[in-house]
């Protein structure tokens, strides 16, 4: 650090940029983090794959349901439910961390759009619930899952898994501003998260739940998304005519479901982030 | 309690009498407690501001505000001209912030730390690898560019959150407790690093609780405590305004310690003896009493160690002002949460 050595400092013009070069910029140092820490992705490879095996093996044989290749097949859309629905959680956890470590306020304190900063944390946390949903239909081909619909219902499905996403992506900006540490955005989530996927047609058919059980399952939105990959995939039939609604228009549900949540929980979201970080 | 108006001259590229940073009246509020109450002061373009308190007094608070962090309760300040309320994000494009918890980031290597900066700043590719290669040589850091930043020292991370915030070079700098936690020898490092900046036209406000350091950077210095300014002024004011200079005299042999102080006292000067230290103190005006005294004992016969005129300490204009040192308040209890902007008046 010898000061003498070198000459005029350098100052280079500050230019303006648009949101989506922040946006970017922000989501390559995201997919860098990931890249130095693969254990981030165990949340969306290795607990889903032992889901997948776990269920289909240990209660595979006592659960029957309409799928034409059985329980395994009729499984892993709730897993990929499951999967996307914990975006949300990734989405906290980053965010969370970001705000705690400082890092939020050095990126608020240059000139950039602030909108970047979450942006660029949601298009990263896509990637990583995505490559989740890749490994899955890959475990989901080894133990016999098939899609037998047409490509395009096919990729419907992964779309509507998509736009779930961006729905969960609220959800998670919500929790990890309104989070002190990451520690509290495990506990919330885990607390919330977990008996929410439970509590739908992931792991069991909600034909077979209680009465109650059962209108609060079909009306979780979760199971509407579940129903509906699972309906355009091919790997199981319509639902049975007694059940609810949601059910019987699961697409329509999906999408209903993700404009309402986002037009609930965004603006919430954006001013719990305005107030955590301005104040 | 006084106040010394700051003088402003800025001459930076022939601009004068502007200033590069102003606060007017800003006061915090967190719910019940009142943060920082009515601070106002002006920096002139090419200087440096020494924000000196001690914990807790406000100083985060403060930049947090005039850095368009937080939103003032009360009042306003403006950065490069430009106000923080009305145009935050000019002043954004018109300074930097290094922070007191060293805001690099853990997870990238010093390099991509700084790629990320530039890239936000709007600096293509080529001008952030040769700026940002010139800035890691600078503070020492081209055989760690590579490493994760995780494996840095504390002083490493210290001298990469700098360079990261020079890699656009903002005309105003404002840096939260820039040293702290840097052994003697960084901090000396850092300094010049500063003392070029500001050389080059960089306009600098420091905080820090390290007296020393507002000596030895900063042109003008803001005395706060308790969220309130209690004092302004050159370090040379403070110190004259906090009591006069000494005239300090060492023998070299004890035996002749009481011939030189008669030959002190018959200057006219009021000498106060240390016998340990054979040393004589006497309240002096300047120079002028130190050459007077000098040619007293010129062929005296009498051999001396040491003569010279001593200022008060800023460490004695603190205790002056805030009847504590500057260093012993409440520890460290509040540096933790300083980015949380919770700083609350000790």
């Amino acid at each position: 650090m010898s000061h003498t050595e070198h000459g005029a400092i350098e100052r280079p013009e500050i230019r303006h940029t648009t949101l989506w070069h922040q946006s970017v910029t922000i989501f390559r140092r995201n997919l860098i983090h990931i890249k130095r820490m693969p254990e981030m992705l165990l949340d969306v490879t290795i607990q889903p794959v032992m889901f997948v095996l776990l269920f289909a093996f240990v209660f595979g044989g006592a659960i029957s349901v309409g799928a034409p290749a059985g329980y395994r097949e009729w499984l892993l859309g709730g897993i990929m439910g499951q999967t996307i629905a914990f975006a949300s959680f990734i989405v906290a956890v980053g965010l969370t961390a970001d705000i705690d470590k400082g890092i939020v306020d050095r990126f608020r304190s240059l000139p950039i759009n602030p909108a970047a900063i979450l942006v660029g944390r949601s298009m990263s946390s896509i990637t990583h619930s995505f490559i989740g949903i890749i490994v899955m239909s890959l475990t989901g081909l080894v133990v016999g899952w098939r899609i037998r619909g047409s490509v395009l219902e096919a990729l419907a499905a992964y779309g509507l898994l998509l736009l779930w996403g961006f729905a969960m992506i609220w959800v998670g900006i919500l929790v990890g501003s309104a989070m002190r540490s990451v520690e509290a955005v495990n506990g919330v989530m885990f607390t919330t998260m977990f008996p929410l996927t439970f509590l739908s047609n992931a792991f069991a058919p909600s034909e077979k739940m209680g009465t109650v059980l059962r209108a609060i399952a079909e009306w979780n939105p979760i199971s509407a998304l579940v129903q509906a990959v699972r309906e355009l995939w091919g790997n199981t039939g319509p639902a049975p005519a007694d059940s609810h609604l949601p059910m019987q228009h699961p697409v329509l549900f999906t999408i209903l479901w993700t404009v309402g949540i986002t037009a609930v929980v965004a603006p919430l979201a954006l001013r719990t982030f305005r107030n955590r970080t301005l104040q | 309690m006084f106040l010394i108006g700051i003088v402003t001259e800025g001459t930076v590229n022939g601009v004068g009498r502007e200033h590069a940073i102003e606060a007017e009246g800003l006061v915090k509020e967190f719910g019940e407690t009142l943060a920082v109450d009515d601070v106002s002061f002006a920096v002139p373009r090419g200087t440096v501001l020494g924000l000196l308190g001690p914990n807790g007094a406000g100083k985060t608070t403060t930049v947090r505000m005039m850095t368009t962090l937080t939103k003032p309760t009360r009042g306003t300040a403006r950065v490069a001209g430009h106000d923080v309320l009305a145009d935050p994000a000019a002043v954004r494009r018109s300074m930097g912030l290094t922070g007191q918890s060293a805001t690099v980031d853990e997870l990238l290597t010093g390099r991509e730390n700084i790629w990320l900066i530039g890239s936000l700043y709007g600096l293509d590719k080529a001008t952030v690898d040769r700026v940002g290669g010139e800035l890691l040589e600078r503070f020492s850091l081209t055989g760690a560019a590579d490493r994760v930043v995780k494996t840095y020292s504390g002083g490493m991370r210290r001298r990469l959150d700098l360079a990261v915030s020079l890699v656009a070079t903002p005309p105003v700098l404002f840096l939260d407790e820039p040293t702290t936690g840097l052994d003697p020898r960084s901090r000396v490092e850092l300094w010049d690093v500063l003392r070029d900046l500001v050389e080059d036209g960089t306009t600098l406000l420091l905080t820090t609780q390290y007296l020393e350091e507002a000596d030895q950077l900063a042109d003008d210095i803001v005395v706060i405590d308790r969220g309130k300014v209690i004092a302004q002024g050159t370090p040379l004011e403070l110190k004259d305004a906090s009591g006069k200079a000494a005239l300090v005299v060492t023998v070299s042999r004890a035996e002749d310690l009481g011939a030189a102080v008669e030959r002190v006292r018959s200057a006219g000067l009021e000498a106060h003896v240390e016998e340990a230290a054979r040393r004589i103190t006497a309240p002096a005006d300047g120079l002028s009493d130190v050459t007077r005294i000098a040619s007293i004992f010129d062929g005296s016969g009498i051999e001396i160690d040491d003569l010279g005129l001593q200022r008060p300490s800023l460490d004695d204009v603190f205790l002056n002002l805030t009847g504590h040192r500057a260093e012993e308040v409440d520890g460290d209890a509040m540096d933790g949460d300083a980015h949380d902007g919770q700083e609350v008046p000790a």
